[in-house]
């Protein structure tokens, strides 16, 4: 009997670490699929961030490097320079990226690096407990804004895939969501295209992944995708930026 | 080829780690050290190697992480405050085992200080590599010849131990010229210089190259389970106690028969050295230490002092106020008197202001005696 569903290549028989109705899981497995789909396991090398992912290569099977908080960009950026012929690519969060990574982030975009980034936007630091992050939506409760997030004190939500846009170095970036299974096959597709485009020497591509974190958003996993799908998606469309 | 060629230390520095097999070179523009990227940014294409000038100092030293984690011999160069923001990663470097190289052209502090050359971050360099229980071996060339060869050194003792190097100079070595001779140095095997007898040609077998044909390779300092940061860290003290057995580097001068001995490094070295030129011809005894590592700092040079009943006095010279003469007592550990004299803000201690403290001190011992 063929089964039709089975464990990436590209993913460890391991149990992961993350919390019950987590968004990473679903985003990993995607990369893993994507990563043997194009017959590339053998010369892809990921770099992990830190936050709840740091430890993404305990379950991705291939050659990955840590990088030091907010700086996935700048150890891709070397990595890809050096070994050209390998397909580089970072996982981050919006703390990662966004926050202390910005200026990294925004280089890396710039020079146009020939790099694939998975950036996972879950509005909240996951790892450390539940903090704001520059994602994090206007009335969000977070273990630092215990009264929600405020314009007069904590600005907006970073909209930091559509400043990348009008970057001239930047060829495709696309913001998805893991709301339901038809936005996860999505998803899929647009992390394909990515990987696709470091393939064919496109350039700098970045899919930014609406990502449910129910521990800290003190939700069940259902009524998260639901969030995901009803309140996050209107701040961060869903769709094609560039 | 033996012509000699007039250049910069920061410029010696960069053609030394090129001959050397450096491929990948990272950096952010600070004085006193800019003339060293620019001759990377000039030379590096033809080599066949990869220079970026990053966004800061903090991405450089990152982007060493990912080319040295990628496999290929790396380095960054900086100035002081620059080298406190890549502290940081110096610690991952550390932590991860990656070869590497980073360059401090030493200026004046605290914060920005002035651009004026200092040797105030000896502490900085050879307590820890940062954060955690790690080191750097840390190495000091005195002169601009030197800068150029030390860098096979450097490359060398990186990729044999699996860990970073940090040269440590000042703005004065870096801004110098100095005729310097591209003396025929063997690469080493690991730089993939011929291999010899029994040595086989080196791959760098943890590398992240694709994992084709091998389990994959991580690159990491993260150890999160009970238990397994210790373990590592066990390793890593033995590594380091594996070093200071091993790689003690010094020059000394009269060491058997001075009654006053001079400990200095780098450029304070050169001067103290002239120093005790002069006061030799006029017949003071005197002798001369210069520890090319700083870490490990050359301690053995000082136990040919632990027996015997002879009066010696040590006098450390430096471009601070008092840095490595903690290392001096501590090799000594209480069996000499050590002096010292620094100055640190841009002021540089003259030949004569150490001859001064030498009669000084030598004149006072006489009374006393």
């Amino acid at each position: 009997m063929n089964k039709s569903f089975v464990r990436p290549k590209s993913l460890v028989d391991v149990s992961t670490h993350y919390c019950p109705g987590c968004g990473h899981g679903i985003a990993h497995r995607l990369v893993a699929e994507v990563v043997d789909e194009l017959d590339i396991r053998e010369k892809v090398i990921g770099v992990t961030p830190i936050g709840c992912a740091v430890v993404a290569y305990d379950y991705w099977d291939f050659d990955c490097s840590e990088a030091a908080h907010g700086r996935a960009l700048a150890v891709a950026t070397a990595i890809k320079r050096v070994r050209p012929e390998n397909i580089v690519f970072t996982y981050q969060g919006d703390g990662d990226l966004a926050a202390i990574g910005t200026n990294e982030t925004i280089h890396a975009a710039n020079r146009g690096e020939n790099l694939t980034v998975v950036f996972i936007n879950n509005a909240i630091y996951g790892m450390t407990g539940g903090q704001m992050a520059p994602t994090t939506l206007l009335k969000q409760k977070t273990a630092t804004t215990p009264l929600g997030r405020e314009i007069k004190y904590h600005g907006y939500p970073l909209k930091i895939s559509e400043m990348l846009a009008v970057l001239q170095g930047v060829k495709y970036i696309e913001r998805v969501s893991l709301q339901s299974p038809q936005a996860v096959l999505n998803a899929k597709k647009a992390l394909k295209h990515a990987f696709e485009n470091q393939i064919n020497n496109v350039g700098f591509s970045l899919v930014e992944i609406l990502s449910p974190c129910p521990t800290y958003w003190g939700m069940s996993p259902r009524q998260a995708m639901d969030w995901v799908r009803d309140v996050m998606s209107k701040e961060f469309p869903v769709g094609r930026i560039k | 080829m033996n012509k000699k060629i007039l250049m910069t230390g920061n410029e010696a520095f960069a053609k030394g780690a090129l001959d050397a097999g450096c491929r990948f070179y990272a950096g952010y523009p600070i004085t006193p050290q800019n003339e060293l990227p620019a001759y990377m940014a000039l030379n590096m294409p033809e080599a066949g190697g990869v220079f970026i000038q990053a966004e800061s100092e903090i991405s450089a030293v990152n982007m060493v992480f990912g080319a040295s984690a990628a496999g290929v011999r790396s380095m960054t160069s900086s100035s002081s405050p620059g080298i406190s923001l890549k502290q940081e990663g110096i610690s991952y470097l550390a932590g991860a085992e990656l070869p590497s190289v980073i360059i401090n052209v030493m200026r004046a502090g605290p914060g920005l200080g002035n651009i004026w050359p200092s040797q105030s971050d000896y502490f900085q360099a050879t307590r820890s590599a940062g954060h955690g229980d790690s080191h750097c071996i840390v190495l000091a060339p005195s002169t601009v010849q030197e800068s150029y060869d030390i860098m096979f050194l450097a490359f060398d003792l990186a990729d044999k131990y699996r860990n970073p190097v940090m040269i440590l100079g000042d703005g004065l070595l870096g801004q110098m010229m100095e005729p310097v001779l591209f003396t025929n140095h063997q690469l080493s095997v690991a730089a993939g210089g011929p291999a010899t007898g029994d040595q086989k040609p080196e791959t760098k077998l943890w590398a992240l190259t694709g994992c084709k044909g091998r389990k994959r390779n991580i690159a990491k300092s993260f150890y999160l389970r009970e238990g397994d940061l210790e373990k590592l860290n066990i390793l890593l003290q033995k590594k380091y106690q594996e070093i200071q057995e091993k790689e003690e580097r010094f020059e000394g001068v009269n060491l058997d028969n001075a009654e006053l001995v001079l400990v200095g490094y780098g450029t304070m070295a050169r001067i103290a050295k002239s120093a005790m030129q002069r006061l030799r011809e006029e017949n003071y005894n005197i002798g001369l230490i210069r520890p090319i590592t700083l870490w490990p700092f050359p301690k053995k040079v000082f136990e040919r002092y632990a027996t015997g009943d002879k009066r010696l006095i040590f006098l450390a010279v430096e471009m601070s106020y008092g840095q490595m003469v903690d290392d001096v007592k501590l090799s000594l550990n209480g069996r000499f008197p050590v002096d010292f004299i620094g100055r640190s803000g841009g002021g540089v201690v003259s030949e004569e202001d150490i001859i001064a403290k030498v009669k000084g001190l030598l004149s006072t011992k006489k009374r006393n005696e």
